[in-house]
């Protein structure tokens, strides 16, 4: 976070000084305007994390425009991809081809990520990650335009893992879909749990838009796991819920941070919900540095919907990039060599730091429960107090 | 494998049987009566589960709560649109083709199936995105040696299977089953003995469009959740049924659509590879029942074609 957004007071004196400066009839300068894009899944069973991403994206540059101390007027072009990597790759190239876009923040879902950053290699687009969380976006290339703000798939599973272990759970069923999203889950939770000691007692490939897993849970029922863990996003994630109640599964129910959704309470109801646990890169926004000024900027624009688990690391992109703008101007090449010595860059979501393949370092994975119908932080559960218990606990 | 397990997939495949056989109805009536395939059936399926979730909308916030009152409301709302729906089709869509190759009608009608699916997800508010379907039914259940029985998908089950015997009877009881009979036989002739042509197709085409509703409805107080590609998957699954048992034979429907739900499970359960593929496994065995036997597995015999 640079320049003067955090603190409204001086803004405001600075707004009245240009004020004043253009009712004496001293042309304001008139800034170049610069356009940059956002992309992330607005339609869709995940849009509501889209739209909270695109929001968050939205605020970050109206606050900026709103700066006199910026060099520029930022235009943000929000596109969807929706969820699907063929649409994916038909927005990128888009905002790729246009050569008036500097940079661009994308992406949610690892599927389209992955068919995306090769064009944005190709164009030399900037582009800054704010939500997916597979590996091999940031690890499986070395493309300087590639970065990313929030953490990998390989960091959660590890704190999962040893956060169920540690809870004294034994043996695990995994239904992933067959996406590169959740096989990627399914390969590190794997790797992980088995260090820890644990046990997957059986291994389920779903297709991402299967309407019917009474057949799987069936087999899973048999093997009687102390834990389903569910490796997807939440429209999947809310019929395997609902059909483990339909069969009378009483495992835990573990998720991964694409079922870290409001939406997940509305498609299933607070009483299914109860229990589910998740794990999340960062920390809840309220807990976040600037978490307390980002959410009161949010409520403030008025938005009709809520920001979601990772609208402050879209919120946090947007700003880098146009940090990066602001510093060495709209250029593509400039912004990505300046994304190479991003460290210690200052954000609400905590500093920012690449690595050499532009992924942020950041480690912190904060463990959530689903409350009473809201994802409650482990810590603060009435789970962790002792109060309520998860299935199978003493 | 224990008894409790065996029965838990039995009661699996039975649940997904009824709903495939009552989408397979509605396909082996159009090819009875009027020799077409209509593509954009599972589509309709799904406008008709959709009308009904908005009449639930609509009752919750006049207030009437009581969950069997709105189950009958939403499912007579929910038929009687579908139906009429069909029937539109019918008129205006597939019977001005007639004469056209059967070709134009398959065409036109997998068109017009895109036009209604695309129509919901951009018109219907926020129709992109799942809608959580009213759990209407009691969810009351016994737990039988780890097989559990629900309340609910024994009413569903129950419901499906009688009202594939009540559109047996109205085929082969009634005034209307006998017309429609014999415009399947012979449509000259029919025509001939003063039945009429137009108010049978329409019949039909109403019935079958109704009795898809039932089965949208199904499956959505079957899975909590309905979304606006549900039709796609059930239509095609509902098509490959009818073509298994033998297109135009209505045994040959359910039976198909039973053959297709025992397949799904068997793949899933016993096969050893991932379920992943319980899909692929399912329909290549389809394809291989085709080959042995193109007509079906019960053919249709021109003398009780429907």
């Amino acid at each position: 976070m640079t320049s003067g957004t955090f603190h409204s007071a001086r803004l405001a004196v600075l707004t009245a000084v240009t004020a004043a400066g253009l009712a004496l009839g001293g042309p304001a300068m008139a800034k170049d305007t610069v356009e940059l894009g956002f992309v992330g899944p607005l339609t869709g069973g995940v849009s509501a994390i889209g739209v909270g991403g695109r929001n968050s994206a939205e605020l970050a540059v109206k606050l900026r425009n709103a700066d006199p101390k910026s060099k520029y007027h930022y235009e943000l072009q929000a596109l969807d991809d929706e969820c699907k990597p063929n649409v994916g790759v038909q927005v990128a190239t888009k905002l790729a081809a246009n050569r008036k876009v500097a940079g661009i923040v994308s992406h949610y879902c690892s599927a389209v990520a992955m068919g995306t950053v090769d064009i944005y290699h190709r164009f030399g687009l900037p582009a800054t990650v704010w939500g997916a969380v597979l590996p091999d976006i940031t690890y499986g290339n070395d493309y300087a335009e590639i970065t990313r703000v929030n953490g990998t798939m390989i960091n959660q599973n590890e704190v999962a893992a040893k956060f169920m272990a540690d809870r004294g759970y034994k043996t695990w069923a995994v239904i992933h879909d067959t996406t590169d999203y959740g096989k990627g889950h399914d390969k590190y939770f794997t790797k992980f749990l088995e260090a820890d000691g644990g046990k997957i007692v059986g291994d389920f490939g779903v297709t991402s838009d299967q309407q019917d897993f009474t057949a799987e849970l069936t087999q899973i029922k048999q093997l009687n796991p102390d834990v389903v863990y569910f490796a997807g996003l939440t429209p999947l994630g809310i019929r395997v819920r609902q059909q483990m109640d339909k069969l009378g599964l009483k495992a835990v129910f573990q998720g991964v941070s694409g079922i870290k959704s409001d939406s997940f309470f509305d498609g299933i109801g607070p009483d299914l919900a109860e229990g589910t646990l998740t794990f999340l890169e960062g920390a809840p926004a309220e807990k976040l540095p600037g978490g307390a000024y980002f959410l009161k900027e949010y409520q403030k624009a008025g938005f009709d919907s809520a920001a979601e688990a990772y609208g402050p690391f879209a919120f946090a992109a947007m700003n880098l990039l146009m940090d990066a703008v602001e510093t060495v101007g709209p250029d593509r090449k400039k912004i990505v060599k300046y994304m190479g010595t991003v460290k210690d860059h200052d954000s609400i979501t905590g500093p920012i730091t690449f690595d050499e393949h532009g992924q942020n370092t950041v480690a912190l994975i904060t463990p959530y429960v689903a409350q009473d119908g809201k994802w409650v932080v482990w810590a603060d559960s009435e789970y962790a107090s002792g109060k309520r218990k998860l299935p199978g606990q003493n | 494998m224990d008894l409790g397990l065996i029965a838990q997939y039995l009661a699996n495949g039975i649940m997904l049987g009824t709903m495939y056989a009552l989408v397979a109805v509605g396909f082996t009536l159009f090819f009875g009566v009027l020799d077409v395939i209509k593509f954009s059936h599972g589509d309709v399926l799904m406008l008709g589960t959709f009308a009904g979730f908005t009449v639930w909308l609509g009752l919750q916030a006049a207030g009437i709560v009581n969950p069997w009152l709105q189950l009958v409301i939403i499912l007579i709302a929910s038929m009687a649109f579908t139906a009429a729906i069909g029937a539109m089709i019918a008129k205006w869509l597939v019977l001005p083709l007639k004469k056209a190759p059967p070709l134009n009608t398959l065409l036109l009608t997998l068109m017009l199936g895109t036009a209604i699916r695309e129509a919901v997800r951009l018109f219907y508010p926020n129709g992109s995105n799942p809608k959580a379907f009213p759990a209407l039914l009691p969810s009351a259940s016994i737990d039988l040696g780890g097989f559990l029985l629900r309340a609910d998908s024994v009413i569903l089950v129950a419901a499906g299977l009688s009202l594939i015997a009540g559109l047996n009877l109205v085929l082969n009881r009634t005034r209307l089953g006998l017309a429609i009979r014999a415009v399947a036989q012979d449509e000259e002739t029919a025509r001939t003995m003063g039945i009429n042509y137009m108010l049978v197709v329409l019949a039909t085409f109403a019935i079958g469009s109704g009795v898809a509703a039932f089965a949208g409805i199904m499956n959505g107080l079957y899975y909590s959740e309905i979304n606006f590609g549900m039709g796609l998957l059930l239509g095609l699954i509902g098509f490959s049924a009818a073509i298994v048992g033998g297109l135009g034979n209505l045994y040959g429907a359910i039976l198909g659509g039973f053959i297709f739900a025992g397949l799904q499970v068997v793949g899933a359960a016993l096969l050893p590879f991932a379920s992943a593929y319980k899909d692929v496994f399912a329909f290549a065995v389809v394809i291989a029942i085709m080959a042995w036997k193109p007509t079906g597995l019960i053919p249709e015999r021109t003398s009780d074609r429907v």
